[in-house]
């Protein structure tokens, strides 16, 4: 079995506190949630369950550095789709779509959001664009019946829900799926040696022009300060005369 | 006449209230709206949404749509807005909204803008205000295209007003035999609570790693709710700890909440639990530590204390 792991370069969110400040350029991290989902296809690899995991990624050659981490957690090989454009959910999703015609990987697995852009779209995007089944939030992978069905568990709003899905098919990950390993430097080493494809949309033969601006970006407003009550009998009281909640 | 097709999401016996905060949305955009629904045995429901000013409730009522799978619903869902020549197709942001309407703009290639919070008109062009970076920041962006779609933030916008007179309930006829066939429901926990439901709970008790394990948590922070007709509610770090299930998530990745009255107990307010809960009317804390971040938004000290004094409070009236 292939899997393709899609994953985005973002600015570190620990950071993100500080975002828009445009001091000095922020560190970049593989977004947490795609960082799940290669540590899923490496843990699916490691039980013999694929061959060969292939990472992919949109960008200049700057997201190099995430691609490199990528490699050195395990995945086999990378490849980055040179576009620096600031590009919108589906542009990703058409030029991802591109790609995986040119892959035909059994199974894609994805963060179900960025954490920069919170669009939590893209994934969805693409199995349409490729008329596959999809699973998404999912805190729970098993392969069935010789890997032609995909049994997953959901993480929705009232709960968990299993459903089982033919691949191929396009799998998000939430949270709960597992924990990524850390890079080792063994496999930094290799990663050294991993091949990087690089690879441009007209290469793709994938003409997109994203069709969404960001016009600004602002800080929400803020909250006035907190007050501070010494005893249940003064909150109590506050809740109820002053902001009358109680 | 310029139309929006406003997504309904019900549990097949009533409908999510949240989801009914679209229909302001769609108010706002202008023009007319009809409400869309997609289930099985759905009279009831549809009846029930007759009143909110739409043109008319389509539904899509077959067997083949009981549960809500996504290939076959965004099919649907894209099928209807083609037919109906809606220019906008517009739900409320939750798992299932997210799950089905990227899809449906796929299918209908269209872009999508997630978690509206407000729009702007200016010069016949739309803006559209959302949260990125955890709700960190608010980002202002336009689409290329008079289509889209669109989910609004319940905690945005108000309920609206079932006042209008009725409108007529019109079947969506769909080739069943074409829909899409590669996904298969196979369970639900069923998970039945006494308490109001987080998203819609006017009173909500969240609690963090602090409460150690699921008993404390459930005393302390459940007792709590319940003396104050409340919803609970975790953080990432207690619901990892298996001190709450999953669900009860409220945050960047779980919930977004706005009830007239947050407490937070044992919760320090890391950005991404505080982009659940930024929009609640009153922030309550209770933590011991006072340079805590929640403390920045909202008011205390030892959480073992102060939660029974407070329970206790509450019985006496």
């Amino acid at each position: 079995m292939k899997i393709v792991v899609p994953f985005k370069s973002v600015a570190d969110p620990n950071d993100a506190t500080v975002a828009g400040a445009a001091a000095s350029a922020p560190k970049s991290l593989i977004n947490p949630f795609d960082e799940i989902a290669i540590e899923e296809a490496l843990r699916i690899r490691e039980r013999g369950d694929a061959a060969e995991i292939v990472g992919v990624t949109i960008g200049a050659p700057a997201v190099d550095e995430q691609i490199r981490a990528a490699l050195a957690m395990g995945v086999d090989r990378a490849i980055r789709i040179d576009d620096s454009r600031a590009l919108d959910p589906y542009a990703v999703a058409r030029i991802l779509r591109a790609l995986i015609e040119k892959e035909t990987p059994h199974v894609v697995i994805m963060g179900k959001q960025a954490v920069d852009d919170d669009s939590n779209q893209v994934g969805q995007m693409l199995a349409a664009l490729l008329h596959w089944p999809q699973a998404t939030f999912v805190s729970k992978i098993e392969f069935l019946e010789n890997k032609r069905r995909a049994r997953c568990t959901r993480e929705t709003d009232g709960g968990l829900e299993v459903v089982a899905i033919e691949l191929p098919a396009i799998i998000t990950t939430d949270l709960r799926l597992n924990e990524p390993r850390y890079v080792s430097l063994p496999g930094l080493m290799r990663a050294r040696r991993k091949p990087i494809e690089i690879l441009t949309c007209d290469e793709l033969r994938v003409a997109v022009r994203p069709l969404t601006t960001v016009l600004s970006i602002a800080s929400p407003p803020k909250r006035a300060a907190g007050t501070r009550v010494d005893s249940v009998e003064e909150l109590i009281a506050k809740l109820k005369q002053e902001a009358k909640v109680l | 006449m310029v139309e929006t097709l406003v997504l309904i999401e019900h549990d097949r016996h009533c409908v999510k209230r949240p989801s009914l905060h679209g229909i302001t949305l769609a108010r706002q955009l202008g023009g007319e709206y009809a409400l869309l629904v997609l289930g099985q045995g759905l009279d009831e429901i549809a009846a029930s949404l007759v009143s909110y000013g739409a043109s008319a409730v389509v539904v899509a009522d077959d067997p083949a749509l009981t549960e809500p799978l996504a290939d076959r619903y965004a099919t649907v869902i894209a099928e209807a807005a083609r037919k109906r020549d809606s220019r906008t197709v517009l739900g409320t942001s939750s798992t299932f909204s997210k799950d089905v309407l990227p899809r449906a703009a796929a299918l209908l290639d269209v872009p999508m803008v997630t978690d509206v919070l407000a729009i702007e008109e200016k010069n016949g062009s739309t803006s559209y205000r959302r949260p990125v970076n955890a709700g960190s920041m608010l980002a202002t962006v336009k689409l290329e295209t008079d289509r889209r779609v669109l989910t609004a933030r319940a905690t945005a916008f108000e309920a609206p007003a079932a006042d209008a007179a009725a409108c007529p309930i019109e079947r969506f006829e769909f080739d069943v035999a074409s829909l899409p066939n590669g996904m298969e429901f196979i369970s639900r926990d069923q998970r039945i609570s006494g308490r109001p439901d987080l998203t819609e709970a006017a009173v909500v008790v969240c609690g963090g790693r602090p409460l150690k394990d699921k008993e404390t948590f459930e005393r302390l922070v459940g007792g709590l709710a319940d003396g104050l007709g409340g919803a609970v509610g975790a953080t990432r770090a207690a619901v990892d700890a298996g001190m709450a299930p999953n669900d009860y998530q409220v945050g960047q990745t779980g919930k977004v909440i706005a009830p007239q009255l947050y407490i937070g107990i044992g919760i320090s307010g890391a950005i991404q639990h505080l982009a659940g809960i930024k929009d609640s009317r009153v922030i309550v804390a209770i933590n011991k530590d006072p340079d805590a971040p929640i403390f920045q938004v909202a008011t205390i000290g030892d959480l073992h204390q102060i939660v029974p004094q407070f329970i206790d409070a509450l019985r006496r009236g």
